[in-house]
């Protein structure tokens, strides 16, 4: 039995297709510019046609659909929270009372866009990372922010930290469930008892976890060091990044793509 | 083989600075008065137990740590300046003991191109390298894999990649079979043995007397100091207190001794194939 499973986390999965062919830096500000599109989406018509959007770029990437929408499972109760909270607490025409929390149809129309919202934001963002390997990831978002470094701004050492924490999620989870499976040897359990005592019940796991942790990060510096590394200064890339006329073609299309739902969205409105 | 020096560690000693900085009066050195040459094409063993100051003397040889006292010359260049620790490290590679810490990228090719792309190679000569060194390395098959997919024998196979993509002369390996079950073992050794023979110098950290055999020189640490130095084939021989100093005989090994002092026919180096042959003359 595993607690975690190793995809669960928008881990690169790799295809030959043209969504996977585009430059990371492209890929990113179409994401930024779908994010903010979907922050603005108010109609149920214009969610659904984020979902078309959704399915085709996953059938442009070939990717399982099974496998992108798994990747939302992760925020589901978050996205259920938020949903509930604006079930009780928006103000409006209230539809029926449960003693002095009033449900009204204002809050329950909001609880769902806000759901949705969350949903599309992860489903996209972990697109992202699905389609595109993390040290391109890191190489775009360094080269996206480098004109910031001349004011100080730690550009390559951010898109370091980035493909280090991605490269060591599956190592982390296999190491978290080898820990919690020795404590449940131990006759530790995890799924009795109240919330209270099932927090309290990893904090047996958490301690060895971030004494690995630390001990890897020290080990990992140390090889780092032994293979040359020293910082972006120098650096050279083995693929290094190509902007080509397809990703001129994705930087246009698909903020128009965008513009047009937010533009819909307005006058469905 | 020519004799040209790699490494010159002369009274080397080494205190670690939380042991310097303790309150005992004497402070107790990992390594002491160290003095040892490391010749160009050979395959040297550094045997010892835990705390024997191994990995210590390993991370010297790549920089990673300057000298307390004495002098550590590689390559011709003083370890102890800061300003030679990268031309050291374009010289010496390093293969740590556990394979997961020393993984940076997520891919295996990715990977492999770390080590080239700190050294500022062309892209062209990356993909050159990393092809050759995964070729190497039998992982050329599993270049577009993710690293995590990967088994603990393939891991460290991809650590040594890592290493090799370097293109450095010397090859530095820290205990590189300690997380290995016998297959990955094995095949992590053949790759050492395939490039020993193409004329790269390899320094071979471990505690497993079984190792060796290969191996053209022994080196033997106790309490950070050398405690015997010689052919591989002369530590067989000779009557080493090898228990006082922690390292445990394999039965083979023994077993070798025991047949060689009752004057039976025994292999120069006893391995498992060498050793079956002799036992069913």
């Amino acid at each position: 039995m595993k607690f975690f499973n190793h995809m669960t986390f928008g881990q690169y999965v790799p295809a030959e297709s043209p969504v996977h062919g585009l430059d990371p830096r492209c890929k990113i500000l179409v994401v930024l510019v779908i994010l903010t599109g979907i922050f603005m989406a108010k109609h149920p018509a214009v969610f659904a046609a984020w979902g078309v959007l959704l399915a085709g770029l996953t059938l442009a990437a070939r990717l399982p659909t099974k496998l992108v929408l798994g990747s939302a499972k992760p925020v589901l109760i978050l996205a259920l929270f938020t949903a509930s909270i604006h079930i009780f607490f928006t103000k409006g025409e209230p539809l029926f009372s449960l003693g002095i929390i009033n449900i009204t149809s204002e809050g329950l129309v909001l609880a769902l866009y806000m759901g949705l919202r969350l949903i599309f934001l992860v489903l996209f963002a972990s697109f992202l990372t699905l389609t595109t390997r993390p040290m391109e990831l890191a190489d775009g978002l360094e080269r996206l922010f480098s004109p910031f470094a001349r004011f100080g701004f730690p550009a390559h050492e951010l898109a370091m930290m980035m493909t280090i924490a991605l490269r060591f999620i599956p190592t982390l989870l296999d190491e978290t469930d080898r820990i919690m499976k020795a404590q449940l040897a131990r006759g530790a359990s995890f799924d009795r008892g109240g919330l209270w005592k099932r927090l309290k019940a990893f904090i047996p796991v958490l301690i060895p976890l971030f004494v690995i942790v630390f001990q890897r990060a020290e080990d990992l510096a140390v090889a780092m060091e032994a293979r040359n590394y020293r910082g972006g200064a120098g650096r050279t890339r083995m693929n290094p990044l190509r902007w080509r006329g397809a990703d001129t073609a994705a930087l246009i299309l698909v903020p128009l793509a965008v513009f047009i739902l937010v533009y819909a969205d307005r006058s469905l409105a | 083989m020519s004799h040209k020096t790699v490494c010159e560690l002369r009274d080397l000693t080494y205190v670690y600075p939380g042991e310097a900085a303790g309150d005992s009066a004497s402070p107790r050195p990992a390594l002491r008065g160290v003095s040892l040459s490391i010749r160009e094409g050979e395959w040297l063993a550094l045997l010892g137990a835990n705390g024997s100051g191994k990995s210590t003397l390993a991370k010297h040889l790549n920089a990673l740590l300057v000298p307390s006292q004495g002098e550590c010359i590689v390559y011709g260049l003083d370890a102890a300046d800061e300003k030679n620790a990268c031309a050291i490290r374009s010289s010496v590679a390093m293969v740590f003991q556990n394979p997961e810490n020393q993984i940076v990228g997520t891919v295996v090719e990715e990977d492999t191109a770390f080590g080239p792309e700190n050294q500022g190679a062309p892209s062209g000569e990356i993909v050159r390298r990393v092809e050759k060194a995964l070729g190497d390395a039998g992982l050329l098959a599993k270049r577009k894999k993710p690293t995590y997919t990967l088994s603990g024998g393939e891991k460290q196979r991809l650590a040594v990649a890592g290493a090799l993509a370097m293109d450095t002369p010397c090859l530095v390996l820290d205990e590189p079979t300690a997380m290995l079950d016998p297959q990955g073992r094995s095949e992590l050794l053949d790759v050492l043995e395939k490039l020993h023979r193409s004329g790269k110098t390899i320094v071979y950290i471990t505690h497993r007397l079984e190792e060796i055999v290969r191996c053209d020189r022994a080196v033997i640490l106790h309490e950070g100091a050398v405690a015997w130095e010689g052919p591989v084939t002369a530590l067989f021989l000779s009557d080493l207190p090898l228990k006082d100093w922690g390292i445990d005989a394999p039965p083979l090994f023994s077993l070798w001794r025991d047949m060689k002092s009752e004057s039976r026919p025994v292999p120069p180096i006893p391995t498992v194939a060498s050793m079956a042959d002799a036992l069913c003359l």
